[in-house]
């Protein structure tokens, strides 16, 4: 298990390489000067290549990547050039946000969708499978920007049990003391039940909106699975050797459908971290992928490299946990190692 | 294992009919919805087993065989139902049981042993927890002794080193001992009747002695009924007191297993007799009465010693790394670096032979004994590690595998797959499936000229020209065979390396293939490599059988020498344990 970790962390190291050059080069030639749109509309030239060489811009490409590659080894990823903050951070502070409330999603549309998905194939045909179907098509036609405002109209505006969308925490409450940057995590930590309820009561809309999103993949590729799994001969063994609906389905069929899903898991993990950039305008969550979409904007190089850089080795830990879990539901996996 | 018995036999008790067949099934009829509609798949069967008799039931494919007894253990899938008739298991209405007490039943009281035992087991759950699993449903035992009595269930089927089997997987066993844990999962639990559903198809012959002796023993110790379902004829002979021959649906004849063989009635009785390889006979005799080409088998003559060499096999090796070896950079820091032996696997070692023009040679071994391997390397798949192999006097075996492809000589071998279906491109019709040979090497660029010759092929292979614009799933078994068989003669090879060709096929098509191989080679004067594990088939087709154990020749001869008067005790042994009727 430990070399199967070993293994995939090293084939990682090539494609965190190219991330790093990838997004050098490509928010070098973004269209837009940096120096020009910092020094402000009415700067002279004189301004302008002034702040070129306070920037280092002025340098040749192999310079410039060289300066930042010998940074990025010290852990600096450079400085927001319109907050004057350290990317470093401000990541540190917005991932949690952003991981937070994708986690919190994902989450919720496995508990929605995975029984939903067994059920379905269970009973194939039924009612409850067709049910199932138009429901997650629907939530996955649904552009998430839409389903949140719908959803902030009804539970906000309409009938008021959510609190106002903005944020994470209402502003009567404060943050509670850092250790994971997660707040309902932090909160129980600090024994702080008031701000854990204030703190779900933010979440929870906006991890709904994320969730019905997430439903659809989840649940079409939970029924598939299971019903490949169910005509399978070794759930024929099973029932003929007498064993209960219950520990055919679960225990048997179940474990051996969830192979396919924990990598479908993977990617609407991915999907989500997308639709989280229009989630967090919504709802003006404070979470990294705002902040990503405002550097860009700017031409603000630094958090957007920071930003690239720290999506790929979430990329990476997410790999490596679906391959953890292969190995721990799929004996054959562990013995390919 | 005494708590198992004491509350089995309670459970006995409580549930035995005063008195009668253990399993009385009258007039049952079953039928599948299908979107072509309504299916029959059995229809107005009839059988009455009693306490300890064992019933084969026998039948080709489509016959209904497995769906009478899915039946009877109401394991059906949903599209199937029971439109008439009834089923009284020890004085249980089966077709009216609430499906509670169906479940109880099963496992405990009717169980079933499956063809493709690695597939018939959870292949993520280790084997002690799957009997464990049946042990605790049915209260046989605790938590706290049920790894104990699952121990002592795998020593009754004979497994070696239970304590380390228990933790094993599926797929860490081989397919002789999945099918071991099978029956220890149908036995788990002593129950009254035993249904064996082709439980030895696709295991070695000296496996399947192995396991039917086995299945033979532990029934008849517990006085248990049993139903074995099969293809083969003399499978059932061996092992059953009653056979019922079932065909489309319905059983057309039911006897003592001796006299069903001494004096079949039925036409298709006798039909599927003959069908049946066995020592003794030609390929016609495979044919119904009165059938078959006078041309082919029964003028058969056996091959001039003048035929000059085809091909030459010499010293041939193919090695592989070995699967699971100690890693060699560990050994090499403990300071012993690991020997050869244990690393690297010679599939095949050190094996010379010929095929003179004209010749059939048979390549015969249980799975595992490199003859696949063997006939991958002469087809140039692969690469030998070592060795030449000749063939119409080139050193074909110094071509690598990557460029034989594209080599003028690689028309003149052909090659016939095991599996009929899954060797045909789903996508394509019969027709272009047979043109796909001429059209990559046969200089054909389409138009009549094509249309003709494949016209021409399919007559040979006896396919109805009707059938050419199909594609594979409209098309039988033997069908699929006979498209092999012309793609594989359609640019007039030398040599034809034929892969277990009627494995998958029922024995009537396998008959029906046999002849028209045979004539075939009459015909167009070809060379066969026959790769099979079924000796009696090998004798039938070739004149010189080759038996292969563990990547060596261990004999090699006529066939009739290797048959009838067998040197090497591996070779006997393998013939012996070939069920056969006894004629």
């Amino acid at each position: 298990m430990l070399k199967l970790l070993g293994s995939r962390l090293a084939t990682a190291v090539p494609s965190l390489i190219g991330v790093v050059i990838v997004t050098f080069l490509l928010t070098r030639v973004l269209p837009g000067d940096t120096a020009a749109y910092f020094a402000g509309p009415a700067a002279t030239p004189q301004a302008i290549a002034e702040i070129r060489t306070k920037l280092g811009l002025d340098k040749s490409l192999p310079a410039q990547f060289a300066d930042y590659v010998s940074a990025l080894a010290h852990g600096d990823l450079g400085s927001s050039l319109s907050t004057g903050q350290p990317v470093a951070t401000e990541i540190a502070s917005r991932l949690p946000a952003s991981a937070e409330l994708t986690l919190a999603g994902l989450v919720l549309a496995l508990l929605i969708a995975v029984p939903f998905g067994i059920i379905a194939a269970v009973r194939q045909g039924s009612w409850i499978d067709h049910a199932c179907r138009i429901i997650t098509t629907a939530g996955v036609s649904l552009p998430v920007f839409f389903t949140g405002l719908l959803l902030v109209y009804v539970f906000y505006f309409k009938l008021g049990w959510a609190p106002a969308p903005l944020g994470r925490l209402d502003v009567f409450f404060s943050a509670p003391e850092t250790v994971t940057g997660f707040y309902l995590i932090d909160s129980l930590i600090a024994r702080d039940f008031e701000t854990f309820r204030a703190a779900l009561a933010q979440l929870a809309v906006p991890a709904i909106t994320l969730a019905i999103f997430a439903l659809a993949p989840i649940a079409r590729m939970t029924r598939a699975s299971m019903l490949a799994v169910l005509s399978s001969e070794f759930v024929r063994t099973a029932k003929a050797a007498g064993l209960t609906d219950y520990t055919v389905i679960i225990t048997y069929a179940f474990r051996n459908a969830m192979l396919p899903v924990v990598t479908t898991l993977g990617m609407v993990f991915s999907f989500l971290l997308g639709a989280n950039v229009l989630v967090e305008k919504v709802f003006a969550w404070p979470g990294i992928g705002s902040y990503a979409v405002e550097a860009l904007i700017t031409s603000d190089y630094a958090p957007v490299q920071g930003f690239v850089l720290a999506m790929a080795i979430l990329y990476v830990i997410l790999n490596l946990l679906i391959d953890l879990a292969y190995g721990i539901i799929d004996p054959r996996a562990r013995s390919e190692a | 294992m005494h708590g198992v018995v004491d509350v089995k036999e309670h459970a006995a008790k409580s549930s035995e009919a005063p008195s009668g067949p253990l399993l009385e099934v009258r007039d049952l009829t079953v039928e599948f919805a299908t979107r072509r509609g309504i299916v029959t798949a059995v229809s107005k069967v009839d059988l009455t087993l009693g306490k300890g008799e064992t019933l084969g039931i026998v039948g080709e494919s489509g016959s209904g065989k497995s769906v009478t007894s899915y039946t009877v253990m109401r394991i059906l899938d949903r599209a199937g139902r029971i439109a008439e008739g009834s089923i009284t298991f020890s004085g249980i209405d089966v077709a009216h049981a609430p499906e509670s007490e169906m479940r109880d039943l099963r496992g405990r009281e009717m169980s079933m042993i499956f063809q493709n035992p690695r597939a018939a087991l959870n292949p993520i759950r280790t084997v002690g927890a799957q009997i464990g699993d049946v042990l605790l449903q049915h209260v046989q035992a605790d938590p706290r002794n049920v790894k104990h009595k699952v121990i002592d269930i795998l020593k009754q089927v004979r497994i070696a080193r239970p304590e380390d089997r228990y933790h094993a997987y599926p797929f860490e066993l081989s397919g002789g001992m999945c099918q071991r844990i099978v029956i220890a999962l149908a036995l788990a639990c002593r129950p009254q009747l035993m249904i064996a559903d082709e439980p030895t198809t696709g295991l070695d012959v000296t496996t399947q002695k192995a396991v039917m002796d086995l299945v033979t023993e532990l029934t008849r110790e517990r006085g248990m009924s049993t139903i074995l379902i099969t293809h083969d004829l003399g499978l059932a002979a061996t092992y059953c007191d009653t056979v019922m021959v079932m065909e489309k649906g319905k059983v057309v004849e039911t006897a003592p297993a001796e006299r069903i063989f001494r004096d079949p009635q039925h036409p298709y009785t006798r039909k599927l007799m003959r069908a049946t390889p066995r020592p003794g006979i030609t390929l016609k005799d495979l044919l119904p009465e009165g059938e078959g080409a006078p041309t082919a088998a029964a003028a058969r003559s056996p091959v001039a010693d003048a035929g000059a060499p085809l091909l030459t096999v010499e010293n041939l090796v193919r090695e592989y790394p070995r699967q699971g070896a100690p890693s060699a950079f560990l050994a090499k820091l403990k300071g012993k670096p690991l020997t050869p032996e244990e690393t690297i696997f010679r599939a095949v070692d050190g094996i010379s032979f010929e095929v003179k023009r004209g010749e059939s040679v048979g390549l015969v071994g249980e799975s595992g004994c490199g003859k696949s391997t063997t006939s991958t390397m002469v087809m140039r798949l692969i690469d030998p590690t070592a060795g030449k192999i000749t063939f119409a006097g080139e050193d074909i075996g110094a071509i690598p595998a990557k460029d034989f492809a594209h080599h003028p000589m690689r028309k003149r071998i052909q090659m016939v797959f095991q599996d009929p279906t899954e060797s045909l491109n789903p996508r394509y019709t019969a027709a272009r499936a047979i043109a796909d040979p001429l059209l990559r090497m046969g200089g054909y660029s389409g138009g009549a000229k094509l249309d003709a010759r494949v016209a021409e092929l399919a007559e040979m292979v006896g396919l109805p020209q009707n059938l050419l614009e199909r594609f594979p799933h409209q098309l039988s078994g033997g069908q699929k065979a006979r498209i092999g068989i012309a793609r594989a003669i359609a640019l007039d090879p030398d040599l034809v390396i034929l892969d277990e060709p009627t494995a998958a096929l029922d024995v009537s098509v396998q008959a029906v293939v046999l002849n028209l191989l045979e004539e075939l080679k009459q015909r167009l004067g070809m060379s066969y490599l026959f790769v099979s594990h079924d000796l009696h088939v090998v004798g039938l087709l070739c004149d010189r059988v080759i038996v292969m154990r563990q990547g060596r020749i261990v004999e090699e001869g006529t066939a009739r020498e290797v048959l009838e008067a067998p040197k090497d005790a591996y070779t006997r042994e393998l013939i012996a344990a070939i069920p056969h009727p006894p004629v």
